[in-house]
């Protein structure tokens, strides 16, 4: 859990955080978006005391930030960045195990949970664990970089923009792996992004922040259907937004259980906006829905349009 | 093999100059003495080494120690002026330094190895500092984030990432010692300078060449040896 109380930072004159209280709830996938300049990044990193606070208080687990020893603090936190920040003279392995050493965990209990990561983040291209960062290639780096940052297991994982120098592909599967990821872990994690499609398709919850205060904070969905003032909506994609909605609920919510329809089916999990693209693709308006591969019902061009599921 | 040749042509002088009498004698008839034999050139050369690797293992103490102080938060503040005397010091004549250190310490080895200390101390913290700047700042944000304490990251992070820069000071520190130990005999040291020194002060050609061609053999070598320990650091695989 990490709670902000009432928490104040300025640089000189200009104020960067104003007054701002928020929780975030242990397991939660929390997504702070917002501009350039807004922030956001600013906020995080008060978290790990990489920034100190001029006024208020961070806890993290109910301890005040500022009271606790700062190696430890940060040991107990993962952290991964935009420009992954890889020791270019170590080994990927090596770079992995960077806080489970520095915590003094043993050679063989380092050495297996290395191996787990490799396997989980997907970096399973022979022999990689020997090379050095230097020789991969951007994704793959990022994916080195978030293996890092959860390998001491930590509870909570701060994110600052990760995947915001790779290409969208590279991108939409980092995306992937790290959901998958969270939800099977059950880590915190309090992720920062300027881009409001990664924010709704990784956040549990969203907060836009602007000018150093949070404009809005709840699901994906609130944002879209009830922003709470002008500039909110704008951000989220004005006259657009219903294009996001669909991106962000998914087929179970509105698909009619036990009729039928011909076509490629879709899978119940997909999203509203997969099941347009599918639609336009097949030139059909309905398709059938399956679950775990077997016939569950059908979808309809209206139950995108309709305004509520 | 550039490490290797150097080496093999200082052993073949030391193993041949004994018996060269008679080529010098060949060369410069007019000459009583055409060999150098007031002390043996093995004696010279291990003086001559030995004072270099004592001033260059001095200066690499102090370079390093003042680098890393100066690239740290509390010696920011001194950075500019420790950078400014570093490259103006460069540009000071080792002879300078030597014409200063004969009258604090008289003559002897003592002002040589306090000039050559003095003097080798510059390449290597100006290294050292460039080195410590040029390692990737993201690297340190991610070393601070995780936790790395202050020395810790100094140790395990900035200085294997500025190793390469800085082992490229301590070699120009090392090869400069090697010139001007030479100038040091002239103020009493015993180096392969004597015989040079004796040589032109008793217009002795054959004494000059016989020390030029040891100091010269001597240097490549350490340059050679130490120019391979320096690429092998920088080589990030």
């Amino acid at each position: 859990m990490i709670e902000f109380d009432h928490v104040h930072k300025r640089y000189g004159e200009h104020v960067v955080i104003d007054e701002l209280s928020l929780r975030i709830d242990d397991g939660e996938f929390f997504v702070l978006v917002g501009p350039s300049g807004s922030g956001k990044s600013t906020l995080l990193r008060t978290v790990n005391r990489l920034e100190p606070v001029d006024r208020g208080t961070v806890r993290v687990d109910g301890e005040d930030v500022a009271t606790r020893d700062v190696e430890a603090l940060r040991r107990g936190i993962g952290y991964a960045i935009q420009s992954v920040g890889l020791f270019p003279h170590r080994t990927v392995a090596e770079n992995i195990a960077t806080v489970p050493r520095l915590l003094g965990w043993a050679d063989a209990a380092i050495r297996a949970r290395v191996a787990e990561l490799i396997d989980l983040l997907r970096l399973d291209e022979p022999g990689i664990a020997d090379r050095y960062p230097a020789t991969l290639s951007g994704g793959q780096q990022q994916r080195v970089g978030v293996a890092r940052a959860l390998a001491a297991r930590p509870r909570i994982v701060l994110m600052d923009e990760p995947f915001g120098a790779l290409d969208p592909l590279t991108r939409e599967s980092l995306q992937h792996s790290l959901k998958t990821i969270q939800r099977d872990s059950g880590t915190t994690i309090l992720f920062v992004t300027h881009d409001m499609d990664e924010a709704f398709s990784l956040g549990d919850r969203v907060a836009l922040m602007l000018d150093g205060k949070i404009a809005q904070v709840g699901t994906p969905l609130q944002l879209i259907r009830e922003p709470a003032d002008q500039r909110v909506h704008e951000f989220v994609g004005g006259t657009r937004t219903r294009l996001r909605e669909l991106a962000v609920r998914s087929v179970r919510e509105s698909a009619r259980p036990g009729e039928q329809a011909d076509g490629d089916a879709l899978d119940i999990a997909a999203s509203l906006q997969d099941a347009l693209a599918s639609m336009l693709a097949q030139g059909r308006d309905r398709l059938p829905v399956e679950e775990h591969g077997r016939p569950f019902g059908v979808i309809r061009l209206v139950d995108l349009v309709a305004p509520r599921p | 093999m550039r490490a290797i040749l150097p080496a093999v042509a200082l052993l073949a002088l030391l193993l041949v100059l004994p018996f060269s009498a008679p080529v010098f004698h060949a060369g410069w008839p007019a000459l009583s003495h055409p060999l150098y034999t007031r002390t043996s050139f093995l004696t010279l050369t291990a003086a001559h080494l030995s004072l270099v690797f004592v001033a260059t293992l001095v200066a690499v103490a102090v370079g390093l120690s003042l680098g890393v102080l100066a690239t740290r938060p509390g010696g920011r503040s001194l950075l500019p002026t420790v950078r400014a005397v570093a490259v103006i010091g460069q540009t000071f004549p080792p002879v300078a330094v030597l014409a200063i250190a004969v009258p604090l310490l008289g003559f002897g080895a003592a002002p040589t190895l306090l000039a050559l200390a003095l003097y080798g101390v510059l390449p290597v913290l100006g290294q050292t500092i460039a080195g410590l700047d040029n390692v990737p700042s993201a690297a340190l944000h991610a070393a601070d984030g995780m936790g790395y304490g202050r020395w810790r990251r100094l140790w395990e992070v900035e200085l294997p990432l500025a190793a390469g820069p800085i082992m490229g000071g301590v070699r120009l520190s090392a090869i400069v010692g090697v010139g001007t130990a030479t100038i040091g005999s002239a103020v009493g040291a015993t180096t392969l300078g004597s015989p040079v020194v004796e040589g032109l002060v008793g217009n002795n050609t054959a004494y000059v060449i016989q020390g030029a061609l040891l100091v010269g053999a001597l240097a490549l070598t350490i340059d050679g040896a130490l120019g391979a320990l320096e690429r092998r650091i920088r080589r990030l695989p």
